[in-house]
C-alpha cells in the first residue's frame, strides 16, 4: 500500500468516525429538549402551591419520560454497541441530568433514593456495561449529587411555603446521603468537585433546621405531623 | 448505606486497573524512546545489523507490555482506559515505524503494527496460570489494536525523528538519505493535508510542527544541492567524514 492509499484509508476512518457523531448529536439534542421540559415541571414545586400538585406533577414527569425512553431506544442503535465509552463525552451530560430529574421525581414521591437499577429502568437503559447502553457508576452518583443541592433549595422554600417538617426529612436524607458519600475513594475529577458541593448542601439544611428549631416550629411541625404529609 | 459500600468497590477496582495501565503506557512509553535513541545510531556501517537486531528485542519487549495491556483489557470496553494508553501505544507507533523505515525506506501500515499486536498463549508463563485441566485445551488469544488516531498521532512524531535522522546523515557524510526522506517526508506531509481538519483537535495540531521538520529537511537537501555543485561528490563524503573523524577522535571513541 502505497503511503497515499494509506492516509485515504484513515480518512475514512476517521470521516465514519465523524458521522456516527453527527447522529449521535441529533439524538442528545431531542433528549436535551425533553429534560428541559421535565425540568421546567419539577420546578414547579418550589412555589407555594406548588406542594399540593406535587402528585400530579410527579405524574406528568413520568409521562415525559417515557419520551425519553424512546428516545434512548433511537440513540442505542446509531453507534456500534460495544463502543459505548467510544462516544460517552457526547451524552454524559444530559444522562447526568436525567439521573437527577428521576432521583427527584423519585425522592418526591417517596422519599428515597432512587437505585441505579431503577433509573436504569426509567430511562430505558440497563444497569450494567455487559447488557448493552448502561448508566455509568459516575453519571449515576453525578445526577443524585444535583439532587442534593435541589433538596437544600426545596427545604428553604419549604419553609417559606410554611411546611416546617419537610426540611426535617430532607435533612435526615441528605446526611444519609453524605455518609455513603463519605466511603468512596475519588479522584480529582468532575465527580470529585461535584461531591464538594454536597458539604454547603448539608450546611444550608443545616442551617434551615436550626432555624427552625431555635423557633420552636420544628416542635410544631412534629406535633402537628399527622395532618402533614 | 450499603449500596455506596458497593459504588465504593466499583471505583476503587476501576481506578486501580486505570493505574495499572498507565504504569504499563509509562513503561511502553520509555522503552520505545530507548528504542529510537539506539535507532539512531544506525548507519550503513558493519555494526548496523546488531542495532537492527536490539532494537527487535527491545520492541519484543515493549510487545510483551501492550500484551499485559491487552490482558488487562479482556472483558473491558477499551474506550473507558484509552486516555491511560494512548501516549505509550502513540511512542510505540514511533519507535516501529522507526525501525521499519530504516529497515525498508517505507511506512508500516497500521494493520502491520496491529498483526504484531496478537497475542497467543503459547508461551510457558500461560499455563502456570491456567487452573483448567487438559480437556479445555482453548488456546488464549489477546490482541490490541491501535487505533486510527493514535497511529496517526505517532507518525506525525515520526517525522520529527527522521528529521534528526537527516541532519545527522549529513554529519556522516550519507548524502542520499536526506534526499530520500525528504521524498518519504512529503508524501507524510501530502497525507496529513488530505486528512486536513477531519481529524480530531490533537492531529491539526501536529501538522504545524509536521511542516517545521519538512522545512528543515528541504533546507538540508538543498544545502547539500547547493555545495554539492561546488566540491565533487566523492571528495563531499571525504569533507564530511574527515569532520566525523575529528569528533571520534574528541569523544575518544575507536
Amino acid at each position: 500500500m502505497s503511503v497515499s492509499d494509506m492516509f485515504a484509508a484513515l480518512q475514512g476512518a476517521l470521516g465514519q468516525d465523524q458521522d456516527i457523531r453527527e447522529e449521535i448529536r441529533k439524538v442528545v439534542q431531542a433528549l436535551e429538549q425533553t429534560a428541559r421540559e421535565i425540568l421546567t415541571l419539577l420546578q414547579g414545586v418550589h412555589q407555594g402551591p406548588g406542594f399540593q400538585h406535587i402528585p400530579k406533577k410527579c405524574q406528568k414527569a413520568r409521562e415525559h419520560f417515557s419520551t425519553v425512553r424512546t428516545q434512548m431506544e433511537s440513540l442505542k442503535t446509531k453507534f456500534p454497541a460495544d463502543q459505548y465509552y467510544r462516544f460517552h463525552e457526547h451524552w454524559r451530560f444530559v444522562l447526568q441530568r436525567l439521573v437527577f430529574l428521576a432521583a427527584f421525581v423519585v425522592y418526591l414521591e417517596s422519599e428515597t433514593l432512587v437505585t441505579r437499577e431503577a433509573v436504569a429502568e426509567i430511562l430505558g437503559i440497563e444497569a450494567d456495561r455487559e447488557r448493552g447502553f448502561h448508566l455509568d457508576i459516575e453519571d449515576y452518583l453525578s445526577g443524585v449529587l444535583t439532587l442534593a443541592s435541589e433538596l437544600a433549595r426545596l427545604a428553604v422554600n419549604s419553609v417559606t411555603a410554611g411546611d416546617y417538617s419537610r426540611p426535617l426529612r430532607i435533612s435526615a436524607f441528605i446526611n444519609e446521603l453524605d455518609s455513603g458519600f463519605r466511603l468512596l475513594n475519588l479522584k480529582n475529577d468532575s465527580l470529585r468537585k461535584r461531591y464538594d458541593g454536597l458539604k454547603y448542601d448539608v450546611k444550608k439544611i443545616e442551617e434551615v433546621v436550626y432555624d427552625l428549631s431555635i423557633r420552636g416550629l420544628n416542635k410544631e411541625a412534629t406535633v402537628g405531623a399527622g395532618g402533614e404529609k | 448505606m450499603t449500596s455506596f459500600k458497593s459504588f465504593q468497590l466499583e471505583l476503587d477496582t476501576r481506578h486501580d486497573k486505570y493505574e495499572r495501565l498507565v504504569k504499563l503506557s509509562r513503561d511502553i512509553t520509555i522503552e520505545s524512546k530507548r528504542t529510537i535513541f539506539l535507532l539512531h545510531r544506525f548507519t550503513s556501517a558493519p555494526n548496523g545489523e546488531e542495532i537492527l537486531k536490539e532494537s527487535e528485542v527491545k520492541l519484543d519487549a515493549v510487545r510483551q507490555k501492550i500484551k499485559q495491556v491487552a490482558q488487562e483489557l479482556i472483558g473491558e470496553d477499551m474506550y473507558q482506559f484509552h486516555r491511560a494508553i494512548s501516549p505509550g501505544l502513540q511512542e510505540y507507533v514511533e519507535a516501529v515505524s522507526f525501525q521499519y523505515f530504516i529497515k525498508t525506506r517505507s511506512l508500516i501500515s497500521v494493520e502491520e503494527i496491529n498483526k504484531q499486536l496478537i497475542f497467543t498463549a503459547e508461551d510457558r508463563e500461560e499455563t502456570t496460570n491456567t487452573t483448567s485441566n487438559s480437556r479445555d485445551k482453548q488456546p488464549h488469544t489477546w490482541s490490541l489494536k491501535v487505533t486510527p488516531v493514535d497511529y496517526l498521532l505517532g507518525v506525525a512524531d515520526l517525522t520529527g525523528e527522521l528529521m534528526r535522522l537527516c541532519i545527522s546523515s549529513v554529519g556522516n557524510g550519507d548524502i542520499d538519505t536526506p534526499f530520500e526522506l525528504s521524498q518519504f517526508l512529503r508524501q507524510i506531509y501530502d497525507g496529513f493535508t488530505f486528512i486536513g481538519n477531519t481529524g480530531p483537535y490533537e492531529v491539526s495540531k501536529k501538522l504545524y510542527t509536521l511542516k517545521q521538520s519538512l522545512a528543515k529537511v528541504e533546507n538540508a537537501c538543498y544545502t547539500l544541492k547547493v555545495r554539492g555543485s561546488e566540491i565533487p561528490k566523492h571528495m563531499l563524503a571525504d569533507v564530511f567524514s574527515t569532520k566525523t573523524e575529528l569528533i571520534d577522535q574528541d569523544e575518544g571513541l575507536p
